[in-house]
């Protein structure tokens, strides 16, 4: 699995290093790499990993030449199917832009769901505000351009498309993503104040379930190692102030 | 008991900040913190706070506040003129404010961002371990309003008064060293060497996420789009438009415009108090 593939480590600055890979599975290979090195104690010290779309910045390291050449010789397995915690995320397939997906899908607006779930989902990498992830696994055919005008306000558990990624915006911000539906109570996905602040965070993950076929009350036992319900019911969501367009 | 700050006159725009949350930028939390770290180092030492107690970070414009018992301040940073009770008062040296008295934070006479440093730190509640208010995600308090009270830790034990603290002199010129990378080869040799030799001034949009320059623009290569990859502190991003921005502590974790060079971290304190319209210019610092 290893042959084809290029690393290449560009330099960041005097304390950081861009490790650039070759496609997305790679990417995901080697930032589990990293985590293992790092679990294991075999890393220098690093204090960010923040992987991307095909890149992994380690971040606050002291001696990033030294790194690059160590990580050219990475052996660097493919992370399996079924590896790390999954998290469940309910959706009511409700949003505004589900009849432009379902033309560009080629289907029936009532199928847009049923298409969404049937593939697993896992957090590539995230930005654009905290608790926000970039979830790859939708087939190509399934991809789809961001709308060409966004909106200035999307709510917090709009659950969303654009190119290969879907996402759940943790909260209200602007954004120009296609809008396939809603998480109902969007609070897990963000809250500072929980040991794991973020849901979906690089590496996990996830699979969408139909939001009426879950009882009302949160099932006591999740799936996954995700906390749920962490939030006391009279938390308001974080009110954001974000100030730049990327999502 | 432990003291308040009643907020009498906000100014532009002041903030709680410390030593910022980094060691989140994976969840997608910037760094965020003080922007001139070296500023409120010294000013909590000489009060003997800890190093990294948070403080208010003001916006040209300062700020007044009014204890309720009395503390000791130190205001440092960007020079202005210092009031307490309406008498003039120590700027760079620690004084005492006495409870019901208003300490007025003047303008800045040069620089940008004035640092209140309170003897017991600012003690709001922290997020993920810092009470940093981050402008681009909102995390931390709020921007103080008029009216806001602040409240103040245990002040530590009095320290020996200095007589006099070395605080650098804000730059009639801000010369930023850069390291070319990681996306330098998005760039032709004439871009880069416009980058290293050529007269950029900083423009009025900046803030705490990006030093924005104004001057010629930097022509990329191709107009491909670069996927979203990780951002580190004192990146040189290039927009569409061409003009170098320089980001500072509240820069998102990740982005998708290439980052020409890098500004090494020691150098953005100088960034950060350097007023719209301070000629920049950016210098080779090697590889």
């Amino acid at each position: 699995m290893t042959s084809g593939r290029s690393l290449t480590a560009r330099p960041a600055g005097r304390h950081a290093l861009l490790v650039e890979l070759s496609d997305a599975e790679h990417t995901a290979a080697f930032h589990a790499e990293v985590l293992r090195r790092r679990a294991a104690g075999t890393l220098p010290p690093v204090a960010e990993v923040v992987p991307g779309a095909r890149t992994v910045l380690l971040d606050g390291v002291p001696d990033p030449q030294a790194l690059a050449r160590g990580v050219v010789g990475w052996e660097v397995p493919p992370v399996p199917a079924d590896d790390g915690d999954v998290v469940e995320i309910p959706v009511r397939y409700d949003g505004p832009d589900l009849a432009d997906v379902a033309a560009l899908w080629g289907v029936a607006p009532e199928e847009v769901g049923s298409r969404h779930r049937a593939h697993t989902y896992r957090v590539a990498f995230c930005g654009f505000a905290p608790g926000f992830g970039y979830l790859t696994g939708l087939p190509p055919r399934l991809h789809v351009p961001r709308r060409s005008t966004p909106r200035t306000r999307v709510p917090a558990g709009a659950v969303a498309l654009a190119g290969p990624y879907s996402a759940v915006y943790p909260r209200a911000t602007p954004g120009g993503w296609q809008l396939i539906g809603t998480m109902p109570d969007p609070r897990p996905l963000w809250d500072p104040a929980r040991e794991r602040a973020a849901l979906l965070t690089p590496g996990t993950r996830v699979r969408f379930v139909a939001a009426d076929a879950r009882p009302q009350d949160p099932d006591p036992a999740p799936s996954g190692g995700a906390p749920r319900d962490a939030t006391p019911a009279d938390t308001a969501p974080a009110a954001g102030a974000g100030t730049e367009a990327g999502a | 008991m432990t003291a308040e700050l009643t907020t009498v006159r906000s100014g532009a725009l002041t903030t709680v900040q410390d030593a910022g949350r980094p060691g989140h930028a994976h969840l997608g939390v910037p760094r965020s913190g003080a922007l001139d770290a070296p500023a409120v180092r010294l000013a909590n030492r000489l009060l003997g706070n800890d190093p990294d107690a948070a403080v208010l970070e003001t916006t040209l414009t300062g700020c007044a506040l009014r204890p309720d018992r009395d503390v000791t301040v130190v205001v440092g940073g960007a020079p202005c003129p210092v009031t307490v009770g309406g008498r003039p008062a120590a700027w760079g040296l620690p004084v005492r404010v006495p409870a019901g008295a208003v300490l007025d934070v003047g303008t800045a006479t040069a620089g940008v961002r004035s640092y209140v440093a309170v003897a017991g730190g600012v003690a709001v509640e922290p997020v993920l371990g810092s009470r940093s208010t981050d402008l681009l995600s909102g995390l931390g308090p709020d921007p103080l309003r008029d009216g806001d009270v602040v409240a103040v830790g245990a002040a530590p034990r009095p320290v020996a008064l200095p007589v006099a603290a070395p605080w650098p002199a804000p730059v009639a010129e801000l010369v930023l060293p850069v390291r070319l990378g990681p996306r330098a080869d998005w760039f032709s040799p004439a871009a880069l060497h416009t980058l290293t030799s050529a007269a950029y001034r900083v423009s009025p949009h900046s803030n705490r996420i990006g030093l924005r320059t104004e001057g010629p623009p930097l022509r990329r290569l191709s107009d491909g789009e670069l996927p979203s990859e990780g951002m580190v502190l004192g990146a040189v991003q290039v927009p569409p438009d061409g003009r170098p921005v320089v980001f500072l502590h509240d820069h998102p974790t990740t982005g998708g415009y290439p980052v020409v060079a890098v500004v090494p971290e020691p150098a953005l304190a100088a960034a950060a108090q350097a007023v719209a319209g301070t000629p920049v210019r950016f210098t080779l610092a090697g590889r």
